[in-house]
């Protein structure tokens, strides 16, 4: 007697998979990768291939020692990798690279319980203890296409007539800062991937860089350069949107990103640091549970529950 | 507001063809529990001969329908089978033989007021042709003086995937479903009827609005082409705006909810007074030559089926009903009863993988029309925390299937909320 196979209902599956998701994040985070090997030169783009393949290696060891069941294939760590180097600067030392690599892996995701279950974002975490731990390297800038660069060069004229105009077009194409910061430009393009293939909503961008570029406008100050510099194109799209980290409802992500958005705008203009991307997205990270216990549904036709005396 | 629901391939390959009445099978198991309600008891014995239509199983309880011989033919066992549901019951085989009738009990009956018309429906032996099962009577038979029903709401949506066979009845008895309405209508004193039809049938629409233009009070409502449009509650607050709270019937919203297939089948029985012996059902699936809709006498065997079926090959999977709510089925014994109305033949598994870990990315809280937490049950579950399930009000889950399937990490969380109903139950 022939007995076929007994599986649970639904008896179709959607075609989308874990995998798929990170794969479409890194698809989404080449344009910026291309712009950053170009603005930075080769160092750039061996920075990004050292730090993802220290978080896989750092995974996979850690599951092998740990007798875990293994989730490289899911990409998940190249994902971390490929975000931790655009939040380093293009000149730090390698071995620095690989320190923030297993911070991120290890001890944010892993000691945490794996995929899904970190509460705390790895490559933001892992920048904040390497900016502790090595805080000159951390913050030592170069200039776009400083490897090119002859003295000559460094104070030759741009070909752009008027200086705000120059300003206005490095802001967007190539500027000075992280790795993965440099071009706004790429970075919009890689959003907008992720917002088209559904991967992340764009409430949450949206939110996040109109509360900074709002309050910056109400407070007077140079709303497009607030926009433009520091992580915030970066952070709104690629981090403030990480799946784990981040409120589980629309409602949520949108208290979420308004909260990101003031404690930037806090830090960027009372702080002592100048720059509070990272800052504001760990500090929101940490409030995920409340937020999602305040923004908890009602569900359809529930009665409302009787008190208890 | 609007309620979540997930677009799926609609994979409605049967549905512009004409359906077929195969040949009579060899034999019939009959089970005596066709639905949720109480079993019925058998009347005859092994040995005996019965006609079409006969009544071979009754109960006296009020949670029931009889049931009826589907072929004329020799009782030659009453045994016992596991049924669809898991469900250990009783089941007549009948041996089909080469004289077919009627029996002499099938005459229309004699309907004039809303007690004989509820009589006749019970009688039928009807039950809920969607899938539920409810026996139809049951339904009808409310109270007017306390409860007020201003609605029929005609369940056309077949918001399944692959599954036909309702807008295969529509098709090709339009006139009858709009009979059948104004039948219930008159009887049971209700002023207005509603047919939710999904907006991608646009065929049915037009031929159903084209019908309901000379009707008073009957009209079509186009609902949206996703899934689950045919979710009793989903249907009644997307044609009336009504909510229908939890542990409620519809009738406390004032609607009567009942499938196209069954109003259809419940007009013919006051025509012919033949019961409901007979299903319409699609036969699809990824290995399926030439899909389309049959109608087979109930207790016909899946191995039956397998014949009319024009498979590229063995089967690896059966799937009896929908893709997204039907029930595997093991067994090629298995019967068809009254609830069914596909049965799809796939080849391979539909998992693909196994489950990963959930990444929190909220697919299925955005999936879930009943506006629940499935991440937050299937953790509330796993940890057989009773409070929080009640909490996260896990019986409301109809089982749509929509969390799971849009689940990237694949994991069964429909499933996960089954068991933790029947967890809260033992509780």
């Amino acid at each position: 007697m022939t007995n076929y196979l007994v599986e649970p209902a639904p008896h179709i599956k959607s075609k989308i998979t874990t995998q798929k998701i990170m794969l479409h994040v890194i698809i989404a985070l080449m344009p910026s990768v291309i712009a950053s090997t170009y603005i930075y030169g080769l160092r750039a783009l061996l920075m990004i291939v050292i730090c993802s393949a220290s978080c896989v290696l750092a995974e996979l060891l850690f599951e092998k020692i740990t007798k875990r069941p293994r989730t490289i294939n899911d990409l998940s760590a190249v994902v971390t990798g490929v975000l931790l180097a655009f939040n380093l600067p293009p000149t730090l030392p390698f071995y620095m690279a690989i320190i923030g690599s297993i911070v991120a892996i290890v001890v944010v995701k892993q000691f945490f319980g794996g995929i899904g279950q970190n509460s705390a974002n790895p490559a933001i975490t892992a920048r904040i203890v390497l900016m502790l731990s090595f805080s000159s390297y951390m913050t030592t800038w170069v200039q776009p296409f400083y490897y090119k660069m002859t003295a000559d060069a460094v104070s030759a004229a741009t070909p752009l007539a008027s200086e705000e105009a120059t300003e206005l077009f490095d802001l967007f194409f190539a500027k000075s800062g992280c790795i993965g910061e440099c071009c706004n430009a790429a970075l919009l393009l890689g959003g907008l991937y992720l917002i088209l293939t559904r991967i992340i909503t764009p409430v949450v961008p949206i939110a996040y860089i109109g509360t900074v570029a709002l309050l910056t406008w109400l407070t007077g100050g140079d709303t497009v350069s607030q926009i433009l510099s520091g992580g915030l194109i970066l952070g709104s799209f690629f981090m403030a949107t990480d799946y784990a980290t981040t409120p589980i409802r629309s409602s949520g992500k949108l208290i979420f990103a308004v909260g990101c958005g003031l404690l930037t705008f806090v830090i960027r203009n009372f702080g002592t640091m100048p720059e509070g991307v990272s800052y504001s997205i760990l500090i929101m990270n940490i409030l995920v549970p409340y937020i999602d216990k305040l923004t908890a549904s009602h569900p359809f036709g529930a009665k409302k529950e009787a008190k208890k005396s | 507001m609007s309620l979540h629901s997930i677009r799926l391939p609609h994979i409605k390959n049967s549905a512009e063809t004409q359906t077929t009445k195969p040949l009579l099978p060899p034999k019939v198991v009959i089970s005596m529990s066709q639905h949720g309600g109480v079993p019925c008891t058998p009347l005859v014995k092994v040995g005996d001969e019965v006609k079409t239509g006969q009544l071979i199983g009754s109960s006296d309880a009020v949670i029931s329908a009889p049931v009826h011989a589907s072929i004329s033919g020799k009782v030659t066992e009453i045994t016992d089978i596991i049924n669809i549901a898991g469900k250990r019951n009783t089941a007549l085989v009948i041996e089909t033989s080469n004289k077919q009738e009627l029996h002499e009990s099938v005459v229309p009956p004699e309907v004039n007021d809303r007690a004989s018309f509820i009589a006749a429906v019970k009688n039928s032996g009807c039950v809920g042709l969607g899938g539920a099962g409810f026996p139809t009577y049951v339904k009808l038979n409310f109270d007017p003086k306390s409860s007020s029903v201003d609605t029929l709401l005609v369940n056309a949506a077949e918001c399944e995937p692959y599954i036909t066979s309702d807008y295969r009845a529509i098709m090709e008895s339009a006139d009858k479903l709009i009979g059948g309405i104004k039948l219930i209508m008159k009887y049971l004193d209700v002023p207005k009827a509603c047919i939710g039809v999904e907006a991608d049938k646009s065929k049915a629409i037009s031929k159903l609005t084209e019908l309901c233009e000379k009707e008073k009070g009957i009209t079509v409502k186009r609902l949206p082409s996703s899934y689950p449009q045919g979710a009793e509650k989903v249907l009644i607050y997307n044609a009336t705006g009504r909510t229908l709270m939890e542990g409620e019937l519809p009738l406390s919203v004032h609607c009567i909810v009942m499938n196209c297939s069954s109003v259809i089948f419940i007009y013919d029985y006051i025509k012919t007074g033949v019961p409901l012996i007979n299903r319409r059902l699609t036969l699809d699936g990824n290995i399926v030559n030439k899909p389309r809709n049959v109608i087979v006498p109930i207790g016909t065997q899946l191995s039956e089926l397998l014949k009319y079926a024009n498979l590229r090959k063995q089967p690896d999977r059966v799937i009896f009903g929908g893709p997204m709510m039907g029930s595997s089925v093991y067994d090629p014994d298995m019967p068809i009863m009254k609830t069914n109305n596909a049965v799809l033949f796939f080849e391979g598994t539909a998992a693909g993988q196994e489950p990963t870990p959930c990444i929190r990315c909220g697919r299925c809280v955005r999936a879930c029309s009943m506006n629940l937490m499935p991440t937050e049950l299937e953790s509330a579950y796993d940890n057989r925390d009773a409070e929080r399930l009640k909490k996260l009000r896990v019986n409301l889950c109809m089982n749509c299937g929509a969390c799971s399937f849009v689940c990237p990490a694949k994991r069964n969380l429909s499933e996960k909320n089954q068991l933790a109903k029947i967890f809260l139950r033992n509780s």
